[in-house]
């Protein structure tokens, strides 16, 4: 599914319901868009972002594309990556700041699918958590952006480990929570600063002990059970097919009152009708204002988006048989799902994983911290790759997130020690390209190719090994960490003037 | 890397082995770390029966030795868990597996006598998970309340307690973090008051024993048992592990732990490193997660990546721990991450394996790769704390131990689609 399709249900809707054809060209009785939604008015093409003319010269390139170049070079320029290749290859540009990475590796830029940074900050304290609307099961209008505080100190932590985008999601308390924020770890001083330009909108949905146990548990309410929990996605869905259908009548509905708009100014025109007679005669009548469109819903608008495809359903879910399930649901319903995350049995189902091509969102070893987490096996992401399946290694974490290479490292080892052969490549994409391709900004970022945004890591050695650390990270283009020269821009505001009082003991 | 291979040597001219005396098990070639000094390069470790009988370089095995071909292989003393409830608790969110604290909130927050032996479950599946990846004892710890009870050092081997079971009262464990504090009142003053009287009482207690039997002590804050422990505490027989987070706060507690004479362990320490000189002049340990760089608390705004460098650099002796009981796996993880920002490698090895062993008491025991010592040892297909690799081999009480986990067996189940067994994979297809 393409994520552009706007409407489809809605044009093929006016398709049927033509009627004879008119005076008047087609174009006129196209049926009228619907009004765009508050958020869908920022510009679809970003401005183009500046950046100096830099080229890594002799490092080990791991481009996550298939290929790792050993002595090689990219050069990167106005926040897009301009050649990568080797050093016999791709020429050094005259007036290029050569950096010297010789000895070092050079990835793309770390993607974290799964994050609450800035909706769950640092310091956690009751006045910082914005993560979970918990008032009602199903807040699909709910958007992470807008609660996202870009001043949270877990953000310049995160770049530290080489992370360049993240999605932020609303927590799991919900069956549906609402919409991720996908956004570029170079900071702002607002979140519009930040979002990945020309991201498709994603859909946090969870499956369950959580939903269950927030509202069965906690309050005695709807769901209770993982019967209730499908129920509400049924329920909620149906809303929006039916929320949909009313669109669908206004636009037949239009298209008919602007037939009869036209034959009644013809006639006008025409002199048939006098407009200001009292008594119109046999002519057409004046068909008055044009019908308004049904109420704007803006939850219902998103999971309508994610049955057309042009939301991305970000599906928290653990156990292998509440996964076949939801894919099950999303046919009924008629949405897909593009990434199930935490997904630790996704190992148990890896065939229809892939046969639907639904990636899986997963830790190397994290389990056990409650009884749908019971069943993780270090082997998962192995397993899903030998399968077929896109595997993705995520955080949930604002500590695991700064060693997101270390993870990937354990899950490879993990699948190595079990006889399975992982290379350093499909490693990789674990944390670039495959979370990029769960997030829909594949094409733009994830791997080293030409043409991409320029996000870029280089560490001071084999990324999979626990003593490697970032020693640059560019995002854009732009050289936003340097191991070896702090950015005080990276520290933010709430840390200022913490340490007023402190001994000069160290560097931070 | 070639493979550690076990071989028999000339077992049928070895004099027949009693069932006193098992053969020898000889590893061969390997890189020992003993915990306690320099590598030992192609070394022999000689086993027999729970002890190592001794380690040499490029020694040869004992005549009748199974002798096991390490080379290329790194061979460490087993890692210590501490600060974590292994055994204690099984499913985090489901109660009835949980028994690392009361469940019920209005506890009193004073549990000197919550025992960790009473509820520690040996055929817990977390216990194969973390021998898997090198961990070969654990100080299974209690937590919640203002005193959270006692922890228990105990092999990970045996299905009852007799066979593990190494020191049942390592230490009392005291929680003045963002939680305890909570309970001991909701402030740090209040906290504190409540620790000292408590305390204060377990002294009185301590002295007028015989008073307390007649009813002839004025009323006292905590109950009998609770008294019985922290008298013990104060008598030394364990030190008092104190969770702790804030700068100021450890120094608080460093000033409340001589007023009170307790062999005081300070764990989590998230800000210890700007407070570093006084702890190590207070020559107390730390116990802490080198990982924990974030300022997740107002009681911990300066935690960073480097804390367990600069209390090292200071002179405190450091524990090494991880998140909990189900990551214990990562304990090397942890080491690794400490290492890359500036511990000396082998304080990291040390911070798992000796230390400990020295801080909890039993270090005549543990700890080391030394003649006389109980054979617990890992043998690493590398660097131990190199997230490539793997613990190839782990020894218990001179015991090879299966490496087998409850999660090794899923993905031997699930290895294989075609051989799942008929109905977990549905009915089969008619042609």
């Amino acid at each position: 599914m393409t994520p552009k399709r706007l409407f489809p249900l809605l044009l093929i809707a006016a398709v049927a319901c033509g009627g004879p054809p008119d005076a008047r060209s087609a174009a006129d009785l196209e049926p009228p868009a619907p009004p765009p939604l508050p958020w869908e008015r920022q510009p679809s093409d970003p401005p183009a972002v500046a950046s100096p003319l830099v080229a890594l010269v002799g490092g080990t390139v791991m481009t996550a594309a298939g290929r790792t170049v050993e002595d090689g070079v990219v050069v990167m320029e106005n926040g897009r990556l301009h050649a990568v290749g080797a050093r016999d290859e791709v020429p050094v540009p005259d007036g290029a700041e050569i950096i010297d990475v010789s000895g070092r590796f050079v990835t793309p830029g770390l993607i974290d699918d799964h994050s609450h940074m800035g909706v769950y900050p640092s310091p956690h304290v009751r006045a910082t958590a914005d993560g979970n609307e918990m008032v009602d099961p199903v807040t699909p209008g709910m958007r992470a952006a807008d609660a996202f505080w870009p001043q949270d100190p877990q953000l310049p932590r995160a770049v530290a480990g080489g992370v360049t985008t993240i999605q932020v999601l609303p927590g799991s308390g919900n069956l549906i929570g609402g919409a991720g924020a996908i956004v570029k770890l170079h900071l702002g001083r607002s979140v519009s600063e930040m979002e990945f330009p020309g991201a498709p909108e994603t859909l946090k949905m969870a499956c369950g002990e959580n939903p269950k146990r927030v509202y069965g548990s906690g309050r005695q309410s709807a769901p209770m059970t993982r019967m209730g929990n499908v129920h509400g996605y049924r329920a909620a869905f149906q809303d929006a097919i039916e929320y949909g259908r009313g669109f669908e009548e206004w636009q037949a509905e239009h298209q008919s009152w602007q037939r009869d708009r036209q034959r009644y100014d013809a006639a006008v025109a025409a002199g048939e009708v006098d407009p200001n007679a009292a008594d119109p005669g046999d002519g057409p009548s004046d068909p008055g204002p044009a019908p308004l469109p049904p109420e704007r819903d803006f939850g219902l608008e998103r999971l309508l988006g994610a049955i057309q495809g042009r939301v991305l359903v970000q599906m928290h879910c653990y156990r292998a048989d509440e996964m076949a399930r939801m894919i099950e649901v999303g046919q009924e319903l008629g949405f897909r799902i593009r990434s199930f995350h935490h997904a630790v049995e996704a190992y148990k189902i890896r065939d229809l994983l892939a046969r639907h091509d639904v990636s899986v969102s997963t830790w190397a070893d994290w389990w056990g911290f409650k009884l749908e987490a019971y069943d993780t096996i270090e082997e998962n992401l192995p397993l899903l790759t030998q399968a077929g399946a896109r595997g993705i290694l995520h955080s949930d974490s604002a500590m695991l997130v700064q060693r997101l290479n270390q993870e990937a490292a354990k899950a490879m080892t993990a699948g190595r020690r079990a006889g399975i052969p992982i290379t350093e490549d499909q490693a990789l994409r674990w944390i670039t390209i495959n979370p990029a391709w769960a997030l829909g900004i594949h094409e733009q970022t994830g791997s080293l190719e030409a043409g991409k945004m320029a996000d870029v890591v280089v560490w001071n050695r084999n990324p999979f090994s626990v003593y490697a650390r970032a020693d640059l990270v560019f995002i854009d283009g732009q050289r936003v960490y340097d191991r070896a020269a702090p950015n005080p821009v990276y520290r933010t505001d709430f840390e200022v003037g913490q340490d007023l009082e402190l001994a000069p003991e160290g560097d931070r | 890397m070639r493979r550690c291979t076990l071989t028999l040597l000339a077992s049928l001219l070895a004099a027949p082995a009693s069932a006193q005396t098992p053969a020898p098990i000889a590893l061969v070639g390997g890189t020992v770390l003993p915990g306690d000094g320099a590598p030992i390069e192609d070394a022999t470790v000689v086993i027999r029966g729970d002890r190592i009988v001794s380690v040499t370089a490029g020694g040869a095995a004992p005549a009748g030795a199974e002798v096991l071909d390490c080379q290329g292989a790194t061979i460490t003393p087993g890692f210590v868990g501490t600060q974590v409830p292994l055994g204690l608790v099984e499913i985090g969110l489901e109660p009835s597996t949980v028994d690392e604290a009361p469940e019920d909130d209005d506890a009193d927050p004073i549990r000197a006598s919550f025992s960790v032996v009473d509820g520690y479950n040996p055929t817990s599946t977390l216990i194969p998970v973390a021998r898997r990846w090198g961990v070969t004892s654990v100080v299974s710890t209690p937590s919640g309340g203002l005193v959270s009870g006692t922890s228990a050092w105990l092999d990970l081997r045996g299905a009852t307690l007799d066979r593990l079971l190494v020191e049942e009262r390592a230490a009392l464990h005291v929680d003045l973090g963002d939680g305890g504090i909570r309970e001991g009142g909701g402030a740090r003053s209040s906290a504190l008051n409540r620790l000292r009287e408590a305390f204060d009482d377990a002294r009185l207690y301590r002295q007028r024993r015989a008073s307390f039997d007649r009813r002839g002590l004025r009323e006292l804050s905590i109950s009998r048992l609770d008294l019985e422990r922290m008298s013990e505490a104060l008598g030394g027989d364990f030190p008092v592990v104190v969770r702790v987070s804030r700068s100021h706060d450890i120094l608080r507690v460093l000033a409340f732990a001589r007023e009170q004479g307790v062999r005081l362990v300070l764990a989590g320490a998230e800000e210890g490193w700007m407070v570093a000189a006084q702890i190590a002049a207070a020559d107390v340990p730390v116990i802490l997660q080198p990982m924990t760089n974030l300022p997740a608390q107002f009681s911990q705004l300066h935690a960073r990546y480097d804390n367990a460098a600069l209390l090292h650099a200071a002179g405190v002796p450091l524990i090494i721990t991880t998140e909990g009981a189900h990551e214990l796996r990562n304990l090397r993880q942890e080491a690794g991450n400490a290492v890359a920002s500036g511990l000396p490698a082998d304080v990291a090895l040390r911070a798992l394996t000796l230390e400990p062993a020295r801080v909890f008491g039993v270090d005549d025991d543990y700890g080391t790769i030394a003649a006389g010592r109980v054979a617990n040892l890992v043998v690493w297909t590398g660097d131990p704390f190199e997230v490539t690799t793997w613990a190839r081999q782990v020894f218990i009480r001179g015991e090879s131990v299966p490496l087998t986990t409850r999660q090794t067996q899923l993905y031997e189940r699930y290895r294989d689609l075609e051989q799942v067994p008929r109905g977990l994979r549905g009915l089969p297809r008619a042609p």
